[in-house]
């Protein structure tokens, strides 16, 4: 028990194996304490506000008060607590962009691993329908999907989803043409192994630690796509989150009123949350590809 | 043979940009007239007309060669709105947009790129330090969010809806003056925004170079730092770093669509958030399409101009 604690500190003190590596990147170690509050406090406060101070015809509070004893971050245009506010919405931005980016990183992934793997005029086509949608500005497609799909936490996600994965495409086909050309890769080929041996037990572990640190930063994109989608009025309208306050807040001259209580939490939220993904996710590239 | 090559990739890039536009509206679930007619008072006998007139009832190959052979000619379908070609108030659109999507690039590369060479030749001090979390700070910040704040924090210093005031003087020093003055907000913001980005790729790019043997021989030389710097590493990086500039270009076509919107700039950001709260299916699919079709030429230029000013590509 004691051997292994001590040498798991000596290696986190000497700065080797994953973790430890990890632990070197004090932004990324400061990114991922910020994530674990935030994925707390958006599991666990639900459970405690009552769904009474979140409806709008239940509400009895004076509305546009200024941040007090009462209310310690104001009230918004219908009387509804702000800081409620925030801690609901952090379920839906985060599930939105967790969600998304897994679906995006999946697509990446399997397309990227196909076309690589897989030669011929298949794989010739889907590199081209992948360059084609990496040119493509993700974000007017993802608006103009979720505009002809019915409004939903399902439209955002598979509109987010389905429009960002060409980049982990590119990167993961690259990774598996680096792969199949190492000579291990035909040394398994030789002795027989198929396709599925081949992707299984070769390229995936080795294109996993590249997916991850793509997904995190997938997480960090999506959840500003999902509050631009929300703050253009394409978001789940009986949801609260970040980016659909901020709509509220423009909605309802937030700004001529000079509400800067309404306004400022919800961005601030998204900004604190998305920078702790980017952080995360470069200190984990940094790991994950060691210094060139 | 290259060039050629290029061209037709991104012949074959447009049109399958004609052919999302198209299924895109079409294909998806749910009737694109009861969409655009909701909330207002309609028979079914007006539905159905406007179907017809839409071209909704005839068969989907119809329909397709309808529109293909239109966007061959610049057009794109009446708009539902407006009650008028979509081409037509698009081109309308586009001037502003031009001007604000202009200056923004303009200022945010020169300042990117500068802020990126200075923190990349001194890694790691404080400036890149400052620089770098900046960037990534202004990079995690929702465009839409940083205009209303800018809007709220200045107050009445500057004009925050529109691009011009009514009772201006006609002459064209005060019209200037008027459309700068409104320019200011929208332009910052989508400058502070996409400046974070061209910072990083500059950061990195230069990076890169950093050791590169070349440099150790122009340093041997006996060349001042800044010489090293200004005649050997930034010529050879800053050709990586445009050509992303310009394949980036759908992150600025993405923040002026939300910088249009909270500051009411007239452009065709405006007029897609217009479309979509419509919705407006045939104003959209020519706004889809347009936009699109600008980033494949962008990327098609990003190709040429690399080839031209990097003689060790070559494209031509």
């Amino acid at each position: 028990m004691t051997g292994f604690r001590t040498r798991w500190f000596s290696r986190v003190g000497r700065g080797d194996g994953a973790v430890g590596g990890f632990l070197a990147h004090r932004a990324g170690v400061a990114g991922a304490v910020v994530l674990a509050v935030a994925a707390l406090v958006a599991v666990i406060a639900p459970l405690f506000i009552p769904a009474d101070a979140l409806d709008v015809t239940r509400v009895s509070d004076a509305p546009w008060q200024a941040p007090g004893l009462g209310h310690w971050l104001g009230t918004d245009h219908a009387g509804r607590s702000v800081a409620l506010l925030v801690v609901q919405g952090a379920g839906t931005s985060l599930f939105v962009g967790l969600t998304a980016a897994v679906l995006s990183v999946g697509i990446g992934t399997l397309v990227g691993i196909v076309s690589g793997h897989f030669g011929g005029l298949a794989a010739g086509v889907l590199l081209r329908v992948t360059d084609f949608f990496l040119v493509l500005p993700a974000l007017v497609l993802a608006i103009a999907l979720s505009t002809v799909l019915p409004r939903g936490l399902g439209t955002i996600v598979l509109a987010i989803g389905l429009t960002s994965w060409p980049s982990t495409a590119r990167m993961v086909r690259a990774q598996t043409l680096t792969i199949e050309a190492r000579p291990f890769v035909e040394r398994a080929r030789a002795l027989g192994g198929g396709h599925g041996h081949v992707i299984g037990r070769h390229v995936l572990p080795s294109v996993l630690p590249l997916v991850l640190v793509n997904a995190t930063l997938a997480v960090a994109s999506a959840i500003v796509a999902e509050s631009t989608l929300a703050f253009l009025g394409l978001g789940d309208p009986t949801r609260i989150s970040w980016g659909a306050m901020v709509h509220q807040a423009q909605l309802h001259g937030a700004v001529p009123q000079r509400a800067w209580w309404y306004l400022l939490p919800p961005g601030l939220a998204i900004v604190v949350v998305v920078l702790a993904f980017t952080l995360v996710g470069r200190a984990l590239e940094a790991v994950v590809t060691p210094k060139r | 043979m290259r060039l050629a090559g290029r061209l037709g990739g991104a012949a074959v890039s447009l049109l399958m940009v004609a052919v999302l536009g198209f299924f895109l509206f079409r294909v998806v679930p749910g009737d694109p007239v009861v969409s655009m007619t909701r909330g207002r008072p309609t028979t079914a006998a007006m539905q159905a007309e406007l179907r017809t007139q839409f071209g909704l009832d005839r068969p989907l190959v119809e329909q397709f060669w309808h529109y293909f052979t239109g966007l061959l000619r610049g057009d794109m379908g009446t708009s539902f709105t407006f009650r008028r070609p979509v081409a037509d108030v698009i081109l309308e659109r586009l001037g502003p947009t031009l001007l604000l999507v202009g200056t923004s690039t303009l200022i945010a590369v020169v300042l990117g790129l500068w802020l990126g060479v200075r923190a990349a030749w001194r890694r790691d001090s404080g400036f890149d330090r400052a620089t770098t979390g900046v960037s990534l700070t202004l990079w995690a910040v929702p465009t839409f969010w940083l205009g209303m704040l800018l809007m709220m924090a200045t107050g009445d210093l500057f004009p925050s809806r529109g691009m011009r005031d009514t009772d201006t003087a006609p002459d064209f020093v005060s019209q200037a003056l008027d459309v700068g003055h409104h320019l200011v907000l929208p332009s910052l913001t989508l400058v502070a925004v996409v400046c974070a980005e061209y910072v990083l790729v500059m950061r990195s790019s230069l990076l890169e170079e950093m050791h590169a043997p070349y440099l150790t021989t122009a340093r041997a030389k006996g060349l001042r730092d800044d010489l090293v710097r200004r005649r050997h590493a930034v010529p050879n990086a800053v050709l990586p770093a445009i050509t992303l500039v310009f394949l980036r270009f759908g992150l600025v076509v993405a923040g002026a669509i939300t910088t249009e919107t909270v500051f009411s700039w007239p452009g065709l950001g405006l007029l897609f958030y217009d479309a979509l709260t419509g919705p407006d299916y045939f104003l959209l699919q020519g706004l889809l399409v347009v936009t699109a079709g600008a980033v494949v030429v962008m990327n098609l230029l990003a190709d040429v101009l690399h080839g031209v000013l990097d003689p060790r590509v070559k494209v031509v």
